[in-house]
């Protein structure tokens, strides 16, 4: 079954298109990496998915329910960690965890068990009656997963879980929802912008960019497609010949080079456009367009997730 | 619901403004009332309503409590509410309670009835103060005519500081800013309790002008012109709703009515009479209620839910 099924998905803000055609699928039981640069328009998806916004467009199904006119059935299934979360500062950590067990009409007597199990599981049990407020970034990160598990969500949404957080508490903070999703066989949603920090936890990731979904897989499937070709240029010329395509395959740096028509399609690690117009014209053809492919993965890739 | 209410209730409690106001409204209510039955308890002339005099009577440059209620109410209830959705905002909270499984039209009359509840203990217990002081002083205790209309007093206050309540929450949610909102409800305050009252004035002088010698009948439309644009402020229903309850005697509202009246002599009326004049003035405040509402409502239910 699929607990995300999105399809077209669009959110427009007065001009601004922060999701703009998402196809989004999330299978059960997985851990689903959701990748982007800042204002790539992750926590707007996430936004959706949670019927806390709108989509301007397109089709949401989050665990079969429809996030805006079914909001009630899909947040009591699912559990949410926002991106800037805050917490009643007067209040102590039990309290905050109280509030919202009683929101979720959990009954007080299996709340104060339930609340002390994920407090322990988090590493928060001695603070546990210390007032947040003097909480640490870190602590309120943990406290915030607790929350999370409190209401034993059948999917969970983690946005930026470990922004903000030093190497080693992201590490435990990863440790423990790989650990989490293999005790309670939960699907888990975690947006990021740290490739190499989240690529352990993940079986899939997706990469967004600009409100579009770029590249889709399994690590492995996604390093296969990066292996291939950094850069794709299309090509349109009077007459596919079988000289043209040998000389453009011994360009240096081509990986491939299919014909369509009188459309070539080259993929390179480098810009070769240069040398691409050379080999047109000895082989005594006109060129009549030659562009290149708005993206490649690995510039999105490099520019944003390899600092 | 319950939830909710019973947190803000608790929040509503403990905060140091609700502690500060309460105080502040006992310490002025209990000394005008103080006064109030010194004055009274020597004469002894008209034994009938006495009690209802601690909280109609000024003394001393003291404005009565009922004064100070309809002239600080507003701040008191606007000031439980200015933040309440806001500060939510702010704090990086309401993205937390709106993913749990409520309705967001919950979160909102769970914030106002709690803070509603609040201000009734607060002004249920500071009337009751002022009847023990009043029974301490005066040696007798209240008649049960007294007592229903005391009661009645309670009920309408809290309706108007309601009707506060709910603005400042619809401000909380029209303004982000906590200092917006605060500011803004202050206006309303400003507006509704000084400056109608000169607008009305002099929307009246425009429409029957009051000259040296002129007809009766003129005086009398200026009264009840002036009376009708009044009739939009929560503040002059909430005046004219109590005055009804508290002083017995009283049969309409403004001074027209009362001038149809002056060959009348006045006795008291029963309770069910005064109310029966005052309803108008009670449903008004419930419909200023709802509209605060009901815009509270229309914003708030389908706005994107961001915490940055
Ligand atoms: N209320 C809004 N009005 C206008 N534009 C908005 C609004 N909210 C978001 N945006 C824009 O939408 C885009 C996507 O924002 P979003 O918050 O989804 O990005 P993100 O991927 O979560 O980024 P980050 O890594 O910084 O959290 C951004 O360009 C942002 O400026
Ligand atoms: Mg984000």
């Amino acid at each position: 079954m699929l607990v995300v099924e999105a399809k077209g998905l669009k959110k427009y803000y007065d001009g601004v298109k922060a999701v703009d055609g998402l196809d989004l699928e999330i299978r059960e039981g997985e851990i689903y990496g959701l990748l982007g640069p800042n204002g790539a328009g992750k926590t707007t998806t996430i936004l959706i998915l949670l019927g806390l916004t709108e989509p301007t467009a397109g089709e949401v199904k989050v665990l079969g329910y429809n996030p805006t006119r079914e909001a009630l059935k899909v947040k009591r299934l699912t559990g949410y960690l926002p991106e800037n979360l805050g917490f009643y500062d007067d209040l102590s950590a039990r309290e905050n965890l109280r509030y919202i067990a009683s929101l979720n009409r959990i009954p007080e007597r299996e709340a104060r068990g339930k609340i002390q199990e994920v407090l322990e599981l988090v590493g928060l049990a001695d603070v546990a009656d210390r007032k947040v407020g003097t909480f640490s970034r870190g602590m309120k990160q943990r406290l915030g997963i607790a929350e999370v598990l409190l209401k034993d969500p059948r999917f969970v949404i983690l946005d930026e879980p470990t922004s903000g957080i030093d190497p080693e508490g992201a590490r435990q903070i990863l440790d423990m929802i790989t650990r989490l999703r293999e005790e309670r066989k939960m699907t888990i949603l975690i947006s990021s912008h740290l490739l190499h920090q989240i690529q352990r936890v993940c079986d899939r990731v997706g990469i967004i960019h600009r409100g579009k979904l770029v590249a889709q897989g399994s690590l492995g499937e996604l390093s296969a497609v990066m292996e291939k070709g950094t850069h794709l240029f299309e090509l349109k010329v009077s007459e596919v010949t079988d000289e043209l395509l040998a000389k453009l395959r011994a360009i240096d740096g081509v990986v491939s080079v299919d014909a369509e028509g009188d459309t070539v399609r080259i993929e390179a690690r480098d810009d070769v456009r240069p040398q691409v117009s050379r080999a047109v014209l000895e082989s005594g053809v006109d060129l009549l367009e030659l562009k290149g492919h708005a993206y490649t993965l690995e510039e999105v890739y490099l520019r944003y997730f390899q600092e | 619901m319950s939830a909710v209410f019973w947190k803000e209730l608790a929040d509503h409690l403990g905060s140091k403004r609700f502690i500060i106001f309460f105080f502040l409204i006992l310490i002025v209510g209990g000394a005008s009332a103080y006064l109030a039955a010194q004055s009274l308890s020597g004469t002894k002339t008209s034994p009938d309503y006495i009690y209802l005099n601690l909280f109609t009577q000024g003394a001393g440059g003291l404005p009565s409590f009922l004064g100070f209620i309809s002239f600080f109410g507003p701040l008191i209830g606007v000031i439980l509410g200015f933040d309440a959705i806001n500060s939510e905002f702010n704090r990086g909270t309401v993205s937390r309670v709106l993913s749990q499984p409520i309705y967001r039209d919950w979160w909102i009359n769970g914030k106002f009835l709690a803070g509603i509840t609040a201000l009734g203990i607060a002004v249920a217990s500071i009337v009751l103060i002022i009847t023990g002081l009043g029974l301490y002083m005066l040696g007798f205790p209240p008649g049960g005519a007294e007592i229903s209309r005391i009661a009645m007093f309670v009920v309408i206050s809290v309706v108007y500081l309601g009707f506060w309540l709910s603005l400042g929450i619809l401000f909380s949610i029209i303004f982000r800013q906590t200092a917006t909102s605060a500011l803004a409800s202050i206006a309303v305050w400003l507006f509704f309790t000084l400056f109608l009252y000169m607008l009305a004035g002099l929307i009246a002088d425009q429409i029957a002008p009051i000259k040296p010698g002129v007809a009766p009948d003129v005086f009398v439309k200026h009264e009840s012109i002036r009376d009708l644009v009044l009739r939009f402020s929560p503040v002059a229903l909430y005046e004219e709703a109590t005055t009804a309850i508290l002083i017995p005697q009283y049969r309409g509202l403004g001074l027209a009515a009362l001038l149809k009246e002056a060959s009348i002599p006045t006795s008291p009326l029963p309770l069910g009479q005064s109310l029966l004049i005052v309803w108008p003035q009670l449903v008004g405040l419930v419909a200023l209620t709802s509209i605060c509402f009901a815009i509270s409502y229309v914003i708030f239910m389908r706005r994107e839910i961001r915490s940055t």
